[in-house]
C-alpha cells in the first residue's frame, strides 16, 4: 500500500522546488518538513494528482485519497454537519464521536464563519479523518491548534496511519520523533 | 404635475393623481382589466423565465469553454447596444405580435442574466473545486455546495435589473405591436384618445406588476440562497 515517488521534478517560472525527488511513503505517518515555500505544498499536491510533475512519476496518485489542505476549505455558510455531509455524503457513524474527541459538536447548527480558526482547523481535520480513504495528505494540520488540541489531533492521525500512508506536512516535528522525515529545501531533498 | 393638473382643462392633457386613481379603481373590478394585467404578465415574465433558464445554461456551458464565450459575445453586445424599437419593429416582421412582448422581453433579460451568472462561475473558488476533486464529490453536490453559493449573489443582482427592463421592453413591445387584452394596447388606446387618466392608471398598474414580480422572484432567490448558506 506505499507511494513511491521517483525522480520528481516541479519549477514555477523557471525556480526549481523540488528536483528530482525520489522517496517511499510507506504505511504510517511519513513527516515532509522543510522552510515556508520550499515546496511542502507542492508535493502533497503532486501526490493528490493536483498538479503534473515536470518530471518523474509518482505512484499512488490514483488511489482513493482524503486531505487537509494549507488553507480549510470549508462552506464557511453551512453548519458542521452540512460540511461533512457535502464532502462525504452522507455522515458516517462515528462521525459524533470523533468530533468530540476533538472537542467539537456535530450538532452544533451555527454556520462556520461564526467558528474560531482553530475549530475549523479541526473539522478540516475530521473531514479528512472521517472520509474513506487509501491514504492521507495532511499539509500543516496543527495550525492554529494549542498544545493540548495538537496532541488530541496527532492521536487520531496515528490510528487513522494505521494500514495506510499518511503524509503529513508540517514544520513542528514535536511528538513525531519515531515517524521517518523527508526534509526539503528549496529544490534539494534530504532523508 | 401638481402644477400643471391644475390647469382647467378637465384633465385632458395631464390628468391629476385623483383623477388616475379614480380611473384606476374603476378599472379594477372589469374582466377586461384582469384579462390585460394576466396576459401582459404572463408573456413578460414568461420570457424573463425562459432567458434566465436560457441564460444560465448557456453561461454554465461557456465557463469551461472560452471559444464559446467568444461565440456569444458578439450578439451579447449587440442586443446590449442596440436599441429595443429596433428589435420590436424587426421581430414583428417575423412573430405574431401575440409572441412579441415574450420575445422580447427574452431579449433584454439574456445579456444582464448570461454576462453575470459567467463572471459569477469565473469566480468560483478553484480552492474548493480541488477539494471537490480530491475527495470525489459527485456533480450534484458541486453544484449545489460550490457553484450556487457564488453564482447565487450575482444572478440575483442581474435578475433585480433584468426585472425592471423586461417590463418597460415588453409592455413597450405590446404599443407596438398591439396584441389584443394587454396592457400595452390599453396604453395604445388612451393615447389615441388621449385618456391621460387611464394613460397614468395602466403606468401605475405596470409600476405595481414590475414591483410586485421582483418582491416575488427575488425572496425566492433569497429563500434559495438561504438554503444553500449563502
Amino acid at each position: 500500500m506505499e507511494i513511491q515517488v521517483e525522480g520528481l521534478c516541479k519549477s514555477y517560472r523557471g525556480k526549481p522546488v523540488l528536483a528530482n525527488l525520489t522517496a517511499v511513503f510507506p504505511e504510517g505517518i511519513t513527516c515532509v518538513t522543510a522552510p515556508s515555500g520550499t515546496g511542502k505544498t507542492t508535493l502533497l499536491r503532486l501526490l493528490l494528482g493536483l498538479e503534473r510533475p515536470d518530471a518523474g512519476t509518482v505512484q499512488g496518485a490514483e488511489r482513493l485519497w482524503a486531505a487537509v489542505f494549507q488553507e480549510d476549505r470549508l462552506l464557511e455558510g453551512l453548519s458542521a454537519a452540512e460540511n461533512l455531509r457535502f464532502a462525504l455524503g452522507e455522515l458516517p457513524k462515528e462521525a459524533a464521536g470523533l468530533l468530540e474527541q476533538l472537542r467539537l459538536d456535530l450538532s452544533d447548527p451555527r454556520p462556520l464563519r461564526s467558528w474560531s480558526g482553530g475549530m475549523k482547523r479541526r473539522l478540516a481535520l475530521a473531514r479528512a479523518l472521517l472520509a474513506q480513504s487509501e491514504a492521507l495528505a495532511l499539509d500543516e494540520p496543527f495550525t492554529g491548534l494549542d498544545g493540548e488540541n495538537r496532541t488530541r489531533c496527532l492521536k487520531l492521525i496515528r490510528a487513522a496511519g494505521v494500514g495506510k500512508p499518511v503524509i503529513l506536512a508540517t514544520h513542528d516535528l514535536s511528538g513525531l520523533e519515531d515517524s521517518p522525515v523527508i526534509r526539503l529545501s528549496g529544490g534539494k531533498t534530504g532523508t | 404635475m401638481a402644477l400643471a393638473a391644475a390647469v382647467p382643462h378637465g384633465g385632458l392633457l395631464l390628468a391629476s393623481p385623483v383623477q388616475a386613481a379614480l380611473r384606476l379603481l374603476e378599472l379594477l373590478p372589469s374582466t377586461a382589466f384582469w384579462q390585460a394585467v394576466g396576459n401582459s404578465s404572463l408573456r413578460i415574465f414568461g420570457g424573463f423565465l425562459l432567458s434566465c433558464v436560457l441564460a444560465t445554461l448557456l453561461a454554465a456551458l461557456a465557463a469551461g469553454r472560452p471559444w464559446l464565450q467568444d461565440l456569444l459575445a458578439p450578439p451579447v453586445t449587440v442586443v446590449k447596444a442596440t436599441p429595443v424599437a429596433s428589435f420590436i419593429i424587426l421581430a414583428l416582421v417575423w412573430l405574431d405580435a401575440r409572441s412579441l412582448s415574450l420575445f422580447i422581453s427574452a431579449l433584454m433579460v439574456f445579456p444582464p442574466v448570461y454576462l453575470n451568472v459567467l463572471e459569477g462561475l469565473r469566480r468560483t473558488d478553484k480552492k474548493l473545486l480541488e477539494l471537490a476533486r480530491v475527495y470525489r464529490i459527485p456533480r450534484r453536490r458541486r453544484i449545489w455546495g460550490i457553484y450556487l453559493p457564488q453564482v447565487l449573489p450575482y444572478f440575483r443582482s442581474a435578475s433585480s435589473l433584468a426585472l425592471g427592463l423586461c417590463w418597460k421592453a415588453g409592455v413597450a413591445a405590446e404599443v407596438i405591436g398591439l396584441p389584443a387584452g394587454t396592457i400595452g394596447e390599453r396604453l395604445y388606446t388612451a393615447k389615441v384618445y388621449l385618456q391621460t387618466p387611464d394613460l397614468f392608471a395602466w403606468t401605475a398598474v405596470i409600476l405595481f406588476l414590475a414591483a410586485a414580480f421582483e418582491r416575488l422572484f427575488l425572496s425566492a432567490v433569497n429563500a434559495l440562497a438561504g438554503k444553500v448558506g449563502r
